[in-house]
Protein backbone atom coordinates (compact mmCIF):
# COMPACT_ATOMS: atom_id res chain seq x y z
CA UNK A 1 0.00 0.00 0.00
CA UNK A 2 1.35 3.46 -0.86
CA UNK A 3 1.52 6.00 1.88
CA UNK A 4 -0.82 9.00 1.64
CA UNK A 5 0.02 11.54 4.37
CA UNK A 6 -3.14 12.97 5.88
CA UNK A 7 -1.72 16.48 6.31
CA UNK A 8 -1.50 17.00 2.52
CA UNK A 9 -4.06 17.82 -0.16
CA UNK A 10 -4.12 16.00 -3.48
CA UNK A 11 -5.14 16.45 -7.09
CA UNK A 12 -6.74 13.49 -8.85
CA UNK A 13 -3.82 13.76 -11.33
CA UNK A 14 -1.56 12.56 -8.44
CA UNK A 15 0.10 15.81 -7.33
CA UNK A 16 0.23 16.69 -3.64
CA UNK A 17 0.21 20.13 -2.04
CA UNK A 18 1.66 21.18 1.33
CA UNK A 19 1.11 24.55 2.98
CA UNK A 20 4.50 26.05 3.86
CA UNK A 21 3.05 29.24 5.41
CA UNK A 22 2.42 32.72 3.93
CA UNK A 23 0.15 31.30 1.22
CA UNK A 24 3.07 29.35 -0.29
CA UNK A 25 2.42 25.74 -1.24
CA UNK A 26 4.97 23.12 -2.21
CA UNK A 27 4.03 20.58 -4.87
CA UNK A 28 5.21 17.07 -5.68
CA UNK A 29 3.83 13.77 -6.85
CA UNK A 30 2.42 11.02 -4.68
CA UNK A 31 4.10 7.80 -3.75
CA UNK A 32 1.52 5.98 -5.83
CA UNK A 33 2.45 8.13 -8.86
CA UNK A 34 6.18 7.53 -8.53
CA UNK A 35 5.51 3.79 -8.21
CA UNK A 36 3.53 3.86 -11.43
CA UNK A 37 6.21 5.83 -13.27
CA UNK A 38 9.23 3.87 -12.04
CA UNK A 39 12.76 5.25 -11.72
CA UNK A 40 12.83 8.97 -12.45
CA UNK A 41 15.57 10.10 -14.86
CA UNK A 42 14.77 13.78 -15.55
CA UNK A 43 12.44 16.33 -14.08
CA UNK A 44 11.73 19.40 -16.17
CA UNK A 45 10.67 22.15 -13.81
CA UNK A 46 8.93 25.50 -14.42
CA UNK A 47 10.89 28.75 -14.13
CA UNK A 48 10.77 30.79 -10.97
CA UNK A 49 8.48 33.72 -11.73
CA UNK A 50 6.19 31.75 -14.06
CA UNK A 51 2.50 32.35 -13.52
CA UNK A 52 0.45 29.18 -13.66
CA UNK A 53 -3.26 28.42 -13.56
CA UNK A 54 -4.77 25.45 -11.79
CA UNK A 55 -4.61 22.46 -14.15
CA UNK A 56 -1.82 23.86 -16.38
CA UNK A 57 0.88 21.37 -17.33
CA UNK A 58 3.89 23.10 -15.82
CA UNK A 59 6.48 20.35 -15.32
CA UNK A 60 7.43 17.02 -16.88
CA UNK A 61 8.54 13.94 -14.99
CA UNK A 62 10.51 11.60 -17.25
CA UNK A 63 10.96 8.12 -15.89
CA UNK A 64 12.46 5.02 -17.42
CA UNK A 65 8.93 4.21 -18.50
CA UNK A 66 7.30 7.40 -19.74
CA UNK A 67 7.15 11.19 -19.79
CA UNK A 68 4.33 12.48 -17.61
CA UNK A 69 2.98 15.98 -17.34
CA UNK A 70 2.75 17.47 -13.88
CA UNK A 71 -0.22 19.78 -13.50
CA UNK A 72 -0.35 22.87 -11.29
CA UNK A 73 -2.73 21.97 -8.46
CA UNK A 74 -3.20 25.65 -7.65
CA UNK A 75 -3.03 28.94 -9.54
CA UNK A 76 -0.32 31.41 -8.67
CA UNK A 77 3.30 32.32 -9.14
CA UNK A 78 6.16 29.83 -9.03
CA UNK A 79 8.43 31.14 -6.28
CA UNK A 80 10.96 28.32 -5.95
CA UNK A 81 11.91 25.10 -7.72
CA UNK A 82 13.79 22.09 -6.38
CA UNK A 83 17.12 22.55 -8.19
CA UNK A 84 18.56 19.42 -6.58
CA UNK A 85 16.34 17.26 -8.78
CA UNK A 86 18.57 18.12 -11.75
CA UNK A 87 21.36 15.98 -10.31
CA UNK A 88 19.27 13.61 -8.24
CA UNK A 89 15.86 12.99 -9.82
CA UNK A 90 15.70 9.70 -7.89
CA UNK A 91 14.67 11.76 -4.84
CA UNK A 92 11.19 11.72 -6.36
CA UNK A 93 11.21 7.93 -5.97
CA UNK A 94 12.97 7.71 -2.64
CA UNK A 95 11.21 10.59 -0.88
CA UNK A 96 8.19 11.69 -2.90
CA UNK A 97 6.66 13.79 -0.08
CA UNK A 98 9.84 15.48 1.17
CA UNK A 99 13.17 15.62 -0.70
CA UNK A 100 11.36 14.94 -3.97
CA UNK A 101 9.22 18.12 -3.91
CA UNK A 102 9.20 19.87 -7.28
CA UNK A 103 8.18 23.52 -7.00
CA UNK A 104 6.47 26.04 -4.73
CA UNK A 105 3.55 28.23 -5.71
CA UNK A 106 2.42 31.48 -4.10
CA UNK A 107 -1.29 30.76 -4.40
CA UNK A 108 -3.47 33.47 -5.91
CA UNK A 109 -6.85 31.89 -5.17
CA UNK A 110 -7.16 29.98 -1.92
CA UNK A 111 -10.69 28.87 -2.83
CA UNK A 112 -9.04 26.41 -5.21
CA UNK A 113 -7.83 24.42 -2.19
CA UNK A 114 -11.41 23.28 -1.65
CA UNK A 115 -11.33 21.55 -5.02
CA UNK A 116 -8.40 19.37 -3.95
CA UNK A 117 -8.83 15.99 -2.26
CA UNK A 118 -7.98 14.96 1.26
CA UNK A 119 -6.08 11.71 1.86
CA UNK A 120 -9.25 9.66 1.95
CA UNK A 121 -10.57 11.19 -1.25
CA UNK A 122 -7.25 10.57 -2.99
CA UNK A 123 -7.22 6.95 -1.78
CA UNK A 124 -10.60 6.55 -3.48
CA UNK A 125 -9.15 7.89 -6.73
CA UNK A 126 -6.34 5.32 -6.59
CA UNK A 127 -8.77 2.52 -5.80
CA UNK A 128 -10.84 3.38 -8.85
CA UNK A 129 -7.83 3.37 -11.22
CA UNK B 1 -6.35 -1.85 -6.29
CA UNK B 2 -7.29 -2.96 -9.76
CA UNK B 3 -7.59 -6.64 -10.59
CA UNK B 4 -4.64 -8.25 -12.29
CA UNK B 5 -5.60 -9.67 -15.66
CA UNK B 6 -5.76 -13.44 -15.81
CA UNK B 7 -2.34 -14.58 -16.82
CA UNK B 8 0.18 -17.38 -16.84
CA UNK B 9 2.83 -17.70 -14.18
CA UNK B 10 6.32 -19.11 -14.36
CA UNK B 11 7.48 -21.60 -11.76
CA UNK B 12 9.46 -18.75 -10.13
CA UNK B 13 6.38 -16.59 -9.54
CA UNK B 14 6.45 -17.05 -5.76
CA UNK B 15 10.16 -16.16 -5.67
CA UNK B 16 9.39 -12.89 -7.44
CA UNK B 17 6.67 -11.97 -4.97
CA UNK B 18 8.96 -12.95 -2.10
CA UNK B 19 11.58 -10.52 -3.46
CA UNK B 20 9.03 -7.69 -3.61
CA UNK B 21 8.69 -7.64 -7.39
CA UNK B 22 6.32 -5.30 -9.13
CA UNK B 23 4.47 -7.65 -11.47
CA UNK B 24 3.01 -6.76 -14.85
CA UNK B 25 1.16 -8.56 -17.59
CA UNK B 26 3.62 -9.39 -20.37
CA UNK B 27 1.91 -10.99 -23.37
CA UNK B 28 -0.22 -13.14 -21.07
CA UNK B 29 2.51 -13.82 -18.51
CA UNK B 30 2.59 -12.33 -15.02
CA UNK B 31 6.22 -11.18 -14.90
CA UNK B 32 8.39 -8.92 -12.74
CA UNK B 33 9.00 -5.47 -14.28
CA UNK B 34 11.34 -4.57 -11.39
CA UNK B 35 12.09 -5.47 -7.80
CA UNK B 36 12.20 -1.85 -6.61
CA UNK B 37 14.59 0.01 -8.87
CA UNK B 38 15.07 -0.79 -12.54
CA UNK B 39 18.18 1.37 -12.68
CA UNK B 40 19.86 -0.39 -9.75
CA UNK B 41 19.11 -3.74 -11.39
CA UNK B 42 20.60 -2.46 -14.63
CA UNK B 43 23.81 -1.40 -12.86
CA UNK B 44 24.00 -4.73 -11.02
CA UNK B 45 24.16 -6.53 -14.37
CA UNK B 46 26.72 -4.14 -15.87
CA UNK B 47 28.93 -4.11 -12.79
CA UNK B 48 28.42 -7.42 -10.99
CA UNK B 49 25.77 -10.08 -11.64
CA UNK B 50 22.02 -10.07 -12.14
CA UNK B 51 19.47 -12.72 -13.02
CA UNK B 52 16.29 -12.77 -15.06
CA UNK B 53 13.49 -15.28 -15.04
CA UNK B 54 12.95 -15.90 -18.75
CA UNK B 55 10.98 -19.10 -18.29
CA UNK B 56 8.17 -17.55 -20.34
CA UNK B 57 10.35 -17.93 -23.44
CA UNK B 58 9.57 -20.87 -25.66
CA UNK B 59 12.10 -23.68 -25.96
CA UNK B 60 11.50 -25.99 -28.91
CA UNK B 61 13.45 -29.12 -29.79
CA UNK B 62 13.59 -30.23 -33.40
CA UNK B 63 14.55 -33.83 -34.04
CA UNK B 64 14.90 -36.13 -37.00
CA UNK B 65 17.52 -37.17 -39.51
CA UNK B 66 16.81 -34.18 -41.77
CA UNK B 67 16.71 -31.51 -39.04
CA UNK B 68 19.65 -29.61 -40.52
CA UNK B 69 18.03 -29.49 -43.98
CA UNK B 70 14.76 -28.33 -42.41
CA UNK B 71 16.45 -25.46 -40.56
CA UNK B 72 18.53 -24.48 -43.59
CA UNK B 73 15.24 -23.98 -45.43
CA UNK B 74 13.36 -22.38 -42.55
CA UNK B 75 15.93 -19.91 -41.20
CA UNK B 76 17.63 -16.95 -42.90
CA UNK B 77 20.98 -17.63 -41.27
CA UNK B 78 22.60 -20.90 -42.30
CA UNK B 79 22.87 -23.69 -39.74
CA UNK B 80 25.52 -25.23 -42.00
CA UNK B 81 27.81 -22.85 -40.08
CA UNK B 82 27.17 -24.95 -36.97
CA UNK B 83 29.74 -27.72 -37.19
CA UNK B 84 30.71 -28.17 -33.53
CA UNK B 85 28.08 -29.70 -31.21
CA UNK B 86 26.70 -27.06 -28.84
CA UNK B 87 27.38 -24.15 -31.18
CA UNK B 88 24.55 -21.60 -31.49
CA UNK B 89 23.44 -19.07 -34.08
CA UNK B 90 21.24 -15.96 -33.99
CA UNK B 91 18.84 -15.85 -36.91
CA UNK B 92 15.60 -14.52 -38.30
CA UNK B 93 12.73 -16.76 -39.32
CA UNK B 94 11.14 -15.07 -42.34
CA UNK B 95 7.89 -15.34 -44.23
CA UNK B 96 7.81 -15.56 -48.04
CA UNK B 97 7.64 -11.75 -48.28
CA UNK B 98 10.88 -11.45 -46.31
CA UNK B 99 9.13 -10.14 -43.18
CA UNK B 100 10.41 -11.29 -39.79
CA UNK B 101 8.15 -13.88 -38.15
CA UNK B 102 10.53 -14.01 -35.21
CA UNK B 103 14.18 -13.79 -34.23
CA UNK B 104 15.62 -16.76 -32.38
CA UNK B 105 18.68 -18.66 -31.25
CA UNK B 106 19.29 -22.13 -32.67
CA UNK B 107 21.66 -24.62 -31.00
CA UNK B 108 23.22 -27.57 -32.80
CA UNK B 109 23.22 -30.44 -30.30
CA UNK B 110 23.44 -33.53 -32.51
CA UNK B 111 22.97 -34.09 -36.22
CA UNK B 112 19.39 -35.20 -35.55
CA UNK B 113 18.71 -32.81 -32.66
CA UNK B 114 18.69 -29.00 -32.69
CA UNK B 115 17.17 -26.72 -30.05
CA UNK B 116 15.64 -23.33 -30.75
CA UNK B 117 14.53 -20.64 -28.33
CA UNK B 118 11.87 -18.24 -29.57
CA UNK B 119 9.99 -15.28 -28.11
CA UNK B 120 6.98 -15.98 -25.90
CA UNK B 121 4.92 -13.24 -27.53
CA UNK B 122 5.18 -15.05 -30.87
CA UNK B 123 4.90 -18.59 -29.51
CA UNK B 124 1.71 -19.62 -31.28
CA UNK B 125 2.57 -18.39 -34.75
CA UNK B 126 6.13 -19.70 -34.45
CA UNK B 127 4.94 -23.19 -33.53
CA UNK B 128 2.34 -23.09 -36.30
CA UNK B 129 5.03 -22.10 -38.83
CA UNK B 130 7.45 -24.79 -37.64
CA UNK B 131 4.74 -27.43 -37.70
CA UNK B 132 3.54 -26.33 -41.12
CA UNK B 133 6.96 -26.98 -42.66
CA UNK B 134 8.07 -29.94 -40.54
CA UNK B 135 6.28 -32.73 -42.44
CA UNK B 136 8.16 -32.06 -45.70
CA UNK B 137 11.39 -32.86 -43.85
CA UNK B 138 9.95 -35.55 -41.61
CA UNK B 139 11.14 -33.79 -38.46
CA UNK B 140 9.45 -33.62 -35.07
CA UNK B 141 8.82 -30.30 -33.32
CA UNK B 142 8.56 -30.62 -29.53
CA UNK B 143 7.87 -27.71 -27.22
CA UNK B 144 9.60 -27.96 -23.82
CA UNK B 145 7.30 -26.05 -21.44
CA UNK B 146 8.54 -28.16 -18.53
CA UNK B 147 11.89 -26.35 -18.67
CA UNK B 148 12.47 -23.18 -16.69
CA UNK B 149 15.01 -20.67 -18.01
CA UNK B 150 17.16 -18.35 -15.91
CA UNK B 151 19.57 -15.84 -17.46
CA UNK B 152 22.50 -14.92 -15.20
CA UNK B 153 24.38 -11.97 -16.66
CA UNK B 154 27.20 -9.64 -15.71
CA UNK B 155 30.98 -9.60 -15.32
CA UNK B 156 30.79 -11.80 -12.21
CA UNK B 157 27.91 -13.98 -13.40
CA UNK B 158 29.92 -17.00 -14.46
CA UNK B 159 31.97 -17.07 -11.26
CA UNK B 160 28.82 -16.92 -9.15
CA UNK B 161 27.09 -19.63 -11.16
CA UNK B 162 30.21 -21.80 -10.83
CA UNK B 163 29.59 -22.05 -7.07
CA UNK B 164 26.32 -23.89 -7.85
CA UNK B 165 27.71 -26.37 -10.37
CA UNK B 166 28.95 -29.88 -9.70
CA UNK B 167 32.36 -31.03 -10.92
CA UNK B 168 31.00 -32.42 -14.20
CA UNK B 169 29.11 -29.21 -14.95
CA UNK B 170 32.13 -27.08 -14.15
CA UNK B 171 34.20 -29.18 -16.52
CA UNK B 172 31.49 -28.95 -19.19
CA UNK B 173 31.47 -25.13 -19.19
CA UNK B 174 35.20 -24.61 -18.65
CA UNK B 175 36.51 -22.48 -21.50
CA UNK B 176 33.17 -22.52 -23.32
CA UNK B 177 33.19 -19.74 -25.92
CA UNK B 178 30.29 -17.31 -26.50
CA UNK B 179 27.22 -18.75 -28.24
CA UNK B 180 27.58 -22.34 -27.12
CA UNK B 181 25.26 -24.54 -25.09
CA UNK B 182 25.88 -27.79 -23.24
CA UNK B 183 23.68 -30.22 -21.34
CA UNK B 184 25.24 -31.44 -18.11
CA UNK B 185 23.16 -33.22 -15.50
CA UNK B 186 19.88 -31.36 -15.10
CA UNK B 187 21.19 -28.15 -16.61
CA UNK B 188 21.40 -26.90 -20.18
CA UNK B 189 23.97 -24.14 -19.81
CA UNK B 190 24.48 -21.67 -22.68
CA UNK B 191 26.85 -18.74 -23.11
CA UNK B 192 24.13 -16.55 -24.56
CA UNK B 193 22.21 -13.56 -23.29
CA UNK B 194 20.39 -10.35 -24.02
CA UNK B 195 22.39 -7.80 -22.09
CA UNK B 196 25.74 -7.36 -23.84
CA UNK B 197 27.49 -8.84 -20.81
CA UNK B 198 29.17 -12.14 -20.12
CA UNK B 199 27.02 -14.82 -18.54
CA UNK B 200 24.79 -17.81 -19.03
CA UNK B 201 21.26 -18.72 -19.92
CA UNK B 202 20.44 -21.89 -18.02
CA UNK B 203 17.50 -24.19 -18.75
CA UNK B 204 16.47 -26.69 -16.09
CA UNK B 205 13.51 -28.81 -15.01
CA UNK B 206 10.86 -26.61 -13.42
CA UNK B 207 11.09 -28.54 -10.15
CA UNK B 208 14.71 -27.41 -9.76
CA UNK B 209 14.23 -23.75 -10.62
CA UNK B 210 13.15 -22.21 -7.30
CA UNK B 211 16.03 -23.84 -5.45
CA UNK B 212 18.50 -22.77 -8.14
CA UNK B 213 17.16 -19.19 -8.02
CA UNK B 214 17.50 -19.11 -4.23
CA UNK B 215 21.08 -20.38 -4.41
CA UNK B 216 21.91 -17.67 -6.95
CA UNK B 217 20.39 -15.09 -4.58
CA UNK B 218 22.51 -16.50 -1.75
CA UNK B 219 25.57 -16.24 -4.03
CA UNK B 220 24.88 -12.51 -4.39
CA UNK B 221 23.16 -12.45 -7.78
CA UNK B 222 20.57 -9.65 -7.88
CA UNK B 223 17.16 -10.34 -9.41
CA UNK B 224 16.43 -8.05 -12.34
CA UNK B 225 13.11 -7.46 -14.08
CA UNK B 226 11.87 -6.88 -17.59
CA UNK B 227 12.54 -3.14 -17.24
CA UNK B 228 16.29 -3.61 -16.76
CA UNK B 229 16.28 -6.31 -19.42
CA UNK B 230 14.99 -3.74 -21.89
CA UNK B 231 17.49 -0.98 -21.05
CA UNK B 232 20.37 -3.49 -21.08
CA UNK B 233 19.48 -4.98 -24.46
CA UNK B 234 18.95 -1.53 -25.95
CA UNK B 235 22.35 -0.31 -24.71
CA UNK B 236 23.80 -3.45 -26.28
CA UNK B 237 22.05 -2.62 -29.57
CA UNK B 238 19.99 -5.80 -29.58
CA UNK B 239 16.62 -5.84 -31.29
CA UNK B 240 13.32 -6.45 -29.55
CA UNK B 241 10.83 -8.38 -31.66
CA UNK B 242 7.57 -6.51 -32.18
CA UNK B 243 9.28 -3.19 -31.63
CA UNK B 244 12.43 -3.02 -33.78
CA UNK B 245 11.13 -5.46 -36.35
CA UNK B 246 8.11 -7.59 -37.16
CA UNK B 247 6.45 -9.25 -40.13
CA UNK B 248 6.12 -5.93 -41.96
CA UNK B 249 9.83 -5.09 -41.64
CA UNK B 250 12.70 -6.47 -43.67
CA UNK B 251 15.62 -7.77 -41.63
CA UNK B 252 17.76 -5.58 -43.91
CA UNK B 253 15.95 -2.57 -42.41
CA UNK B 254 16.44 -3.91 -38.87
CA UNK B 255 20.24 -4.16 -38.65
CA UNK B 256 19.96 -7.91 -39.25
CA UNK B 257 21.73 -8.02 -42.62
CA UNK B 258 24.67 -9.74 -40.93
CA UNK B 259 22.41 -12.64 -39.96
CA UNK B 260 21.23 -13.30 -43.52
CA UNK B 261 23.36 -15.98 -45.19
CA UNK B 262 23.04 -15.29 -48.92
CA UNK B 263 25.98 -17.63 -49.51
CA UNK B 264 26.01 -20.38 -50.59
CA UNK B 265 23.89 -19.02 -53.43
CA UNK B 266 22.23 -22.36 -54.08
CA UNK B 267 20.68 -22.60 -50.61
CA UNK B 268 16.97 -21.93 -50.87
CA UNK B 269 15.41 -20.50 -47.71
CA UNK B 270 12.01 -18.99 -47.03
CA UNK B 271 12.10 -15.28 -47.86
CA UNK B 272 15.26 -15.46 -49.96
CA UNK B 273 13.73 -14.22 -53.22
CA UNK B 274 12.06 -11.29 -51.48
CA UNK B 275 15.27 -10.33 -49.68
CA UNK B 276 17.31 -10.41 -52.89
CA UNK B 277 14.83 -8.05 -54.45
CA UNK B 278 14.90 -5.76 -51.39
CA UNK B 279 18.68 -5.79 -51.42
CA UNK B 280 18.68 -4.70 -55.07
CA UNK B 281 16.16 -1.90 -54.61
CA UNK B 282 17.43 -0.79 -51.18
CA UNK B 283 15.71 -0.57 -47.81
CA UNK B 284 15.54 1.71 -44.81
CA UNK B 285 18.19 1.13 -42.18
CA UNK B 286 18.21 0.82 -38.41
CA UNK B 287 20.54 3.34 -36.75
CA UNK B 288 21.42 4.35 -33.22
CA UNK B 289 20.49 7.79 -31.89
CA UNK B 290 22.16 9.62 -29.03
CA UNK B 291 20.72 12.65 -27.27
CA UNK B 292 23.06 14.13 -24.71
CA UNK B 293 20.70 16.88 -23.60
CA UNK B 294 17.85 16.44 -21.13
CA UNK B 295 14.94 14.31 -22.16
CA UNK B 296 14.20 10.75 -23.18
CA UNK B 297 13.79 9.36 -26.68
CA UNK B 298 10.75 7.08 -26.89
CA UNK B 299 9.29 4.43 -29.16
CA UNK B 300 7.17 5.94 -31.92
CA UNK B 301 8.74 9.39 -32.07
CA UNK B 302 9.24 10.87 -35.54
CA UNK B 303 12.82 11.26 -36.78
CA UNK B 304 13.75 13.81 -39.44
CA UNK B 305 16.89 12.87 -41.39
CA UNK B 306 18.61 13.93 -44.58
CA UNK B 307 16.34 12.81 -47.40
CA UNK B 308 13.26 11.89 -45.40
CA UNK B 309 11.69 10.81 -42.16
CA UNK B 310 11.83 7.72 -40.00
CA UNK B 311 10.66 6.52 -36.63
CA UNK B 312 12.15 5.54 -33.28
CA UNK B 313 11.59 1.83 -32.80
CA UNK B 314 13.07 1.65 -29.27
CA UNK B 315 14.12 4.52 -27.04
CA UNK B 316 15.14 4.81 -23.43
CA UNK B 317 17.28 6.53 -20.86
CA UNK B 318 20.63 4.75 -20.75
CA UNK B 319 21.57 4.21 -17.11
CA UNK B 320 25.18 3.42 -18.06
CA UNK B 321 25.67 6.51 -20.24
CA UNK B 322 23.48 8.90 -18.27
CA UNK B 323 21.57 10.18 -21.30
CA UNK B 324 19.02 8.95 -23.77
CA UNK B 325 19.62 6.50 -26.60
CA UNK B 326 17.40 5.00 -29.24
CA UNK B 327 17.19 2.81 -32.29
CA UNK B 328 15.43 4.30 -35.29
CA UNK B 329 14.42 3.00 -38.69
CA UNK B 330 15.22 5.74 -41.19
CA UNK B 331 15.88 6.23 -44.92
CA UNK B 332 19.32 4.96 -45.97
CA UNK B 333 20.22 8.53 -46.98
CA UNK B 334 20.62 9.41 -43.27
CA UNK B 335 23.73 11.40 -42.34
CA UNK B 336 25.47 11.68 -38.97
CA UNK B 337 22.83 13.86 -37.37
CA UNK B 338 19.04 13.97 -37.21
CA UNK B 339 16.19 15.65 -35.37
CA UNK B 340 13.58 13.94 -33.22
CA UNK B 341 10.08 15.28 -32.70
CA UNK B 342 9.69 15.23 -28.92
CA UNK B 343 6.23 16.41 -28.03
CA UNK B 344 6.20 18.93 -30.86
CA UNK B 345 9.79 20.16 -30.47
CA UNK B 346 12.50 19.13 -32.96
CA UNK B 347 15.54 18.12 -30.91
CA UNK B 348 18.96 17.46 -32.52
CA UNK B 349 20.48 14.00 -32.01
CA UNK B 350 23.62 12.21 -33.18
CA UNK B 351 23.32 9.22 -35.50
CA UNK B 352 25.61 6.25 -34.84
CA UNK B 353 25.69 2.51 -35.35
CA UNK B 354 23.10 0.87 -33.08
CA UNK B 355 25.37 -0.29 -30.25
CA UNK B 356 26.02 1.79 -27.16
CA UNK B 357 27.47 -0.35 -24.35
CA UNK B 358 29.06 -3.81 -24.48
CA UNK B 359 30.88 -5.81 -21.81
CA UNK B 360 30.68 -2.89 -19.40
CA UNK B 361 32.36 -0.52 -21.87
CA UNK B 362 30.83 2.60 -23.36
CA UNK B 363 31.04 2.45 -27.14
CA UNK B 364 30.35 6.17 -27.59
Amino acid sequence: MSSIPTELKYASSHEWVRHEGDGIYSVGISEHAQELLGDMVFVELPEVGDTVSQGDDCAVAESVKAASDIYAPLSGEVVEVNESLADAPEQVNASPYHDGWMFKIKASDLAELDELLDAEGYQNVIDED
Amino acid sequence: MSQQPASQQTVLHAKHLEAGAKMVDFFGWHMPINYGSQIEEHHAVRQDAGMFDVSHMTIVDVTGARTRDFLRFLLANDVAKLTVPGKALYTAMLNEAGGVIDDLIVYFLQEDYFRIVVNSATREKDLAWLNQHAPAFDVTVTERPELALIAVQGPNAKAKVATLLDADQQAAVAGMKPFFGVQSGDLFIATTGYTGEDGYEIAMPEAKAADFWQKLLDAGVKPAGLGARDTLRLEAGMNLYGQDMDETVSPLAANMGWTIAFEPADRNFIGRAALEQQKATGTDKLVGLVMEQKGVLRHGQRVVVAGGEGIITSGTFSPTLGFSIAMARVPASVGDSAEVDIRGKLVPVKVIKPAFVRMGKKLI
